[in-house]
């Protein structure tokens, strides 16, 4: 019972990291109707904001960990990141805009080489470990809650499920409650229709890449509170399986793309608990298969209709 | 003959090698209804399209109210006034009544004159007043037809373009949207560019109309001539 308790604490704070990833790709979608193959790389290129500002940033707090300190680099990630997605969109998707999503697509998977291979030939290829910004340890429990004493649960994990929360309801208002979002959510469900509202598409597009890029850069910051190793490749893994998870919400819609993350942070973790380690990555794409055959549309998403 | 508010001139149209518009001109008087008709494929919603500028001219020129709006994406030529109910009606089926017709006013800033602007919908149409926070996917489709006029007029544009408003509506609601059409422009004095298919109905209520066959205006002229006109009769008005 604590033991399953224990492993739902662990897939709570990893599935966070992928709902956070998740949500680019379902917002990008949602927009363009693509999936934006190098969203993962946004991640790592976040992680990597975060490993070289936060000398300077952590200095400002004295150069120790402290969590104003930890917070001004995950801001400072997530502004570094919705520039390099505006950036990615306007040099890379935008001339496309006409062509065919599937030269978009290949597009993608271009850019997503192309931040890997740079990454390593800027950042260098082998791992390096991210700067201790917070002081990561278990939080102890009381002896007098008996066998929930014995549950590990660290900071970092805390502070990811909490950022990740945050972060989560602020996109939320943003989406649901002002002009922007409206415009977002008018443009995922007719262009052309949005244009005629005076909707300027390409100012809504960016604003998309922003937001989704700056959440998989805050991503890639809280990983690396408790994961301390990161190297250029670290988005392939963590991309594809948030990719799964957007697949998994139902393609296009937030919240799913929330919910999918924490269902794969949670089964990846039961995987690794119970079965086998080594099966924790052919049972996620074995999810991918299944959702494709039985579910296409994913839990949230519904099948696109339109009335004639 | 006062100056027109819209002034289409020589426009020409392509999409990719397929020559759509073959140098239309058109002349819409402020404060009238002036209606295209034509067949299927005739150029109707292209010419619309192209208006609205979401198609690209390949000539010619669009004057509004006196200023060259050629060319301009379509969100600067709702800025200037245009404003569209398309096609197929096009509104936003997962978004409230109420969302929708915010989504019209997207470029206004002021909430005082929006929420007038949403009272004055609400009146013509109180049909949507009931639904306002029904999503706009549930509505019948006389409704939508109804929601995508009220979308358009919540911009304040000084000229209203309405692509086959009838088409795939239940025949009984045909008449009332028409009526309310009418009711539009002589109430509110605003102009209308109306394509329609029903050229019986577009007809009796404009005040001046073109015929348009295959990317060419064949005729133009007060409804009354152009409905005694033989070629007309033949073609669109059932002999």
């Amino acid at each position: 019972m604590i033991e399953f308790l224990q492993q739902l604490i662990n897939g709570l704070a990893q599935g966070s990291i992928y709902a956070l990833i998740a949500i680019g790709y379902t917002m990008v979608f949602g927009v363009l109707r693509f999936i934006n193959f190098a969203h993962g790389d946004v991640y790592m290129l976040g992680a990597f904001a975060g490993f070289y500002t936060a000398p300077k940033l952590m200095g400002l707090f004295g150069g120790g960990p402290s969590y104003a300190g930890a917070a001004l680099v995950l801001v400072s990630a997530m502004s570094i990141c919705a520039v390099i997605g505006v950036l990615i969109e306007r040099v890379c998707y935008r001339p496309l805009r006409q062509h065919p999503r599937l030269t978009v697509l290949i597009t993608a998977i271009g850019v997503s080489l192309l931040l890997e291979s740079g990454g390593q030939y800027v950042f260098g290829a082998d791992p390096q470990a991210f700067p201790e910004i917070i002081a990561d340890a278990a939080i102890e429990f009381p002896a007098s809650w008996g066998i929930f004493s014995t549950l590990t649960i660290t900071i970092g994990q805390v502070l990811v499920v909490g950022s990740t929360l945050v972060l989560l309801l602020v996109l939320r208002t943003v989406v649901l409650h002002t002009r922007t979002g409206m415009a977002m959510r008018a443009l995922s469900l007719n262009p052309m229709a949005a244009s005629l509202m005076g909707v300027n598409l390409d100012a809504i597009l960016s604003f998309t890449f922003a937001i989704g890029s700056a959440m998989a850069g805050a991503a890639g910051v809280l990983t690396s509170i408790q994961q301390p190793s990161i190297d250029p490749l670290m988005g392939i893994n963590a991309g594809l399986k948030a990719f799964v998870a957007a697949v998994l919400g139902g393609i296009g819609n937030i919240p799913g793309a929330a919910l999918g993350g924490l269902l794969i942070g949670l089964l990846e973790a039961l995987v690794v608990g119970y079965v086998n380690p080594t099966y924790r990555d052919p049972l996620v794409f074995a999810v991918l298969i299944l959702v494709l055959l039985f579910k296409p549309s994913g839990l949230l998403g519904k099948p696109e209709r339109e009335k004639v | 003959m006062s100056a027109p508010i819209l002034d289409v001139r020589n426009l020409s149209v392509s999409y990719g090698a397929i020559s759509a518009l073959h140098g239309i001109s058109l002349s819409i008087t402020k404060g009238q209804i002036v209606t295209l008709v034509g067949a299927n494929g005739a150029g109707k919603t292209t010419t619309l399209r192209t208006i609205s500028g979401i198609l690209k001219p390949t000539a010619g020129q669009i004057v509004f109210r006196d200023q060259n709006i050629t060319g301009l994406p379509p969100h600067k030529i709702v800025a200037r006034g245009i404003a569209q109910a398309p096609e197929g009606r096009m509104i936003f089926s997962n978004l409230t009544v109420h969302e929708n017709l915010r989504m019209g006013a997207y470029l206004r800033k002021c909430k005082k004159e929006m929420a007038a602007s949403m009272d004055q919908a609400f009146a013509i149409f109180p049909r949507l007043a009931e639904r306002v926070k029904q999503e706009a996917g549930t509505l019948s489709g006389g409704e939508q037809q109804m929601l995508a006029i009220a979308r358009a007029l919540m911009s304040k544009p000084d000229c209203l373009m309405l692509d086959e408003p009838s088409l795939g509506i239940a025949p009984i609601l045909v008449r009332t949207i028409f009526d309310k059409i009418v009711e539009i422009n002589r109430d509110i004095g605003l102009t209308i560019l109306l394509v329609e298919q029903n050229a019986n109905l577009a007809l009796e209520v404009s005040h001046y109309a073109y015929v348009l066959e295959t990317g060419r205006i064949t005729l133009e002229g007060e409804p009354a001539v152009l409905r005694q006109d033989p070629a007309v009769r033949a073609a669109y008005l059932g002999g």
